[in-house]
């Protein structure tokens, strides 16, 4: 028999032995291939001049029409703008904050502790977005319980849940509220695993605490940051919709648009499907580049980077 | 936690002796990591504290507050009496206990048999298929194609729109697998001499051994459907269909009576929901994670690293 004929008589044997695993797969993949990649093939709608009643395989395609009306919108700009503040924002801001909780708890001595802090701080991210800004809301709203002080101490009142000025801080605090403490999971595991031995050359070599930080703790948490920087630069473009949908009401346009409500507004509120979808290929399709070239950077450096060349 | 009684005997510390070569922290480092921790834990609870003890409090007492409740001030369940006597409320928990039950089951009945059924090193076909699932989590196809879909299917304003786009998270179907790569194969390869089918494998042998993995999946899909707010917001448009998180957003965050949300609502036109019944509405939306969370939580740091160093 040839190689190929034994190749294909192989592989015959391999589907008859396996088809009941294929059919465990197989709901997902039904699942997957017509919620996203029947989507993904939706995209050329960006291309089109898209009507609802004709449909996307009778609409007539208009080349990158939609695209120069979209670059051309300072509405979009604005967007985009805002969408790069916070994310530039939030990775000076948010991005240290998980690594230095870990380190904090990573230093505890008494376990039950340990784990009782973890408990309580991992809580809140299993809190949806609506729940978040409620409590916070009630926390440091106008009728909130900060401003309730502020006013019976006459000290006057601060709106910060409303102020376009500081809305870029409130996102920020209502992420590491919600979500600094799962994100120290991770760092906390990198730490489990840093070889104590190493601790105890580096403090017999006369290494003070803040020496062994920086030359044995942090090096074991370089490869796990540098993924999820990797991972937060592939996402610069989507800060989340649910939040800033949210707020866009009490904060205004100018302020909460980010490219992901902008693309909501656009398409499904006023109809113009094919230019939203011309705004949403463009943030997807950003992204995708920015996650191959920070992973690319990655390997560059000398790290492992999200996956492997191979 | 469970208090331990006192003995008579000295009480042993806790931890374990500080390293030798560890110097002790100065008082000021260890004031400063008190202070830091505390705020960090008081962040977490004093919100939820003020929430469940404004929800229990009459209006005089709301009143006096200004507000909402710090110190406890008088005890009422009468906002939840209100809340759950048939209206828009009741109405919404009923739909969102349904939607988190039904979509938990589903959504982890279907990673469990891809992860398996992908887990085989050298199966048929399973590194395209698994490709196929990995790269739905680095290129997503964009809100608008995915609303149009939706919309071709038929399946707006339907309660299958809230379920199937976002039915498989890539991720839990990671984490499954590498768990179940991590089972010796010998255990497999016996009872498959035994003659047992991979679906009995799977449900006799595989499933028993991952209890916990599968309780941390279960969870992440049952908060997701808790929480579904977006695709209910997206896909929804009568007002009688909407969970518990399109409620609070319009009751509680917006301050406003649903409108329209059809006969059995005995709230809207009504007069402005109180700050008790607000916070009660809040309550109801945290209680099942708070309820379901410390058992599954022991659990996570497991689930996620395995699912973060292996994927």
């Amino acid at each position: 028999m040839s190689k190929r004929a034994l190749r294909r008589a192989d592989r015959r044997r391999r589907l008859r032995r396996d088809w009941p695993l294929l059919l465990m797969v197989a709901p997902t993949i039904l699942v997957l291939g017509a919620f996203h990649y029947l989507p993904l093939l939706g995209n050329v709608i960006a291309f089109q001049d898209y009507s609802p009643f004709v449909g996307i395989l009778e609409s007539p395609f208009v080349g990158f029409a939609n695209f120069e009306r979209l670059f051309g919108d300072p509405d979009f700009w604005r967007a985009t703008g805002n969408t790069l503040g916070i994310t530039a924002f939030q990775l000076v801001f948010f991005f240290p904050v998980p690594i230095m909780l870990a380190l904090v708890i990573n230093s505890l001595l008494s376990a039950r502790l340990k784990l009782f802090i973890q408990s309580v701080v991992y809580l809140p991210h299993f809190f949806s977005w609506v729940l978040v800004i409620t409590l916070f809301q009630q926390m440091l709203g106008g009728a909130g319980v900060v401003n309730n002080f502020l006013r019976t101490h006459d000290l006057g009142v601060v709106d910060l849940m409303t102020n376009p000025d500081t809305f870029i801080l409130l996102v920020t605090a209502e992420g590491i509220w919600k979500d600094a403490g799962w994100g120290m999971i991770i760092f906390l595991a990198a730490l489990s695993t840093v070889n104590a031995d190493l601790y105890e050359a580096a403090a017999v070599d006369g290494a003070n605490r803040w020496r062994r930080l920086w030359h044995v703790t942090l090096p074991a948490l370089v490869p796990v940051i540098v993924l999820l920087l990797i991972m937060r630069l592939g996402d610069a473009l989507s800060v989340g919709f649910e939040q800033f949908l949210l707020q866009r009401g009490a904060v205004g346009v100018d302020a909460s648009e980010v490219l992901d409500t902008y693309v909501y507004y656009e398409g499904v509120v006023n109809g113009d499907f094919a230019y939203a979808g011309a705004a949403g290929l463009f943030k997807g399709v950003v992204g995708l580049l920015l996650v191959l070239g920070a992973n690319k950077a990655a390997h560059l450096l000398g790290q492992q980077g999200v996956y492997s060349r191979s | 936690m469970a208090e331990r009684p006192e003995t008579a005997a000295p009480r042993r510390r806790r931890h374990p002796l500080r390293p030798a070569w560890e110097e002790e922290p100065t008082p000021l480092g260890r004031t400063a990591k008190a202070v830091v921790l505390t705020l960090v834990v008081l962040a977490v609870a004093f919100p939820l504290y003020v929430v469940v003890l404004t929800s229990l409090s009459p209006q005089e007492a709301i009143t006096r507050a200004g507000g909402l409740v710090t110190v406890p001030d008088g005890f009422t369940f009468a906002a939840y009496e209100e809340i759950l006597s048939g209206g828009v409320v009741t109405r919404s928990v009923l739909v969102s206990t349904g939607l988190t039950l039904f979509g938990t089951l589903f959504s982890t009945t279907l990673t469990v048999l891809a992860a398996y059924g992908l887990s085989r090193r050298g199966s048929f076909a399973h590194r395209p298929l698994l490709f196929a699932v990995l790269l739905t989590f680095l290129f997503g196809p964009g809100l608008i194609p995915t609303y149009l879909t939706v919309q071709a299917f038929g399946l707006l304003d339907t309660y299958a729109s809230l379920v199937l786009p976002t039915a498989v998270a890539a991720f839990n179907l990671v984490v499954m697998r590498s768990f179940f790569m991590s089972i010796p194969q010998e255990l497999t390869d016996s009872a498959r001499i035994d003659g047992a089918g991979e679906f009995r494998i799977l449900t006799s042998l595989v499933l028993p051994l991952s209890k916990a993995v599968t309780a941390v999946i279960a969870l992440f899909y049952g908060v997701g459907y808790w929480n579904a707010f977006f695709n209910a917001f997206l896909y929804l448009s009568t007002n009688d269909k909407w969970p518990l998180q399109l409620v609070l957003r319009t009751y509680v965050l917006e301050g406003i009576p649903i409108p329209g949300a059809g006969p059995i609502d005995s709230v809207a036109g009504g007069p402005l929901p109180t700050l008790a019944v607000k916070m009660a509405v809040v309550v109801l939306a945290v209680l099942p994670v708070l309820f379901v969370y410390p058992f599954v939580q022991r659990h996570f740091t497991k689930g996620v690293i395995i699912g973060a160093v292996k994927g």
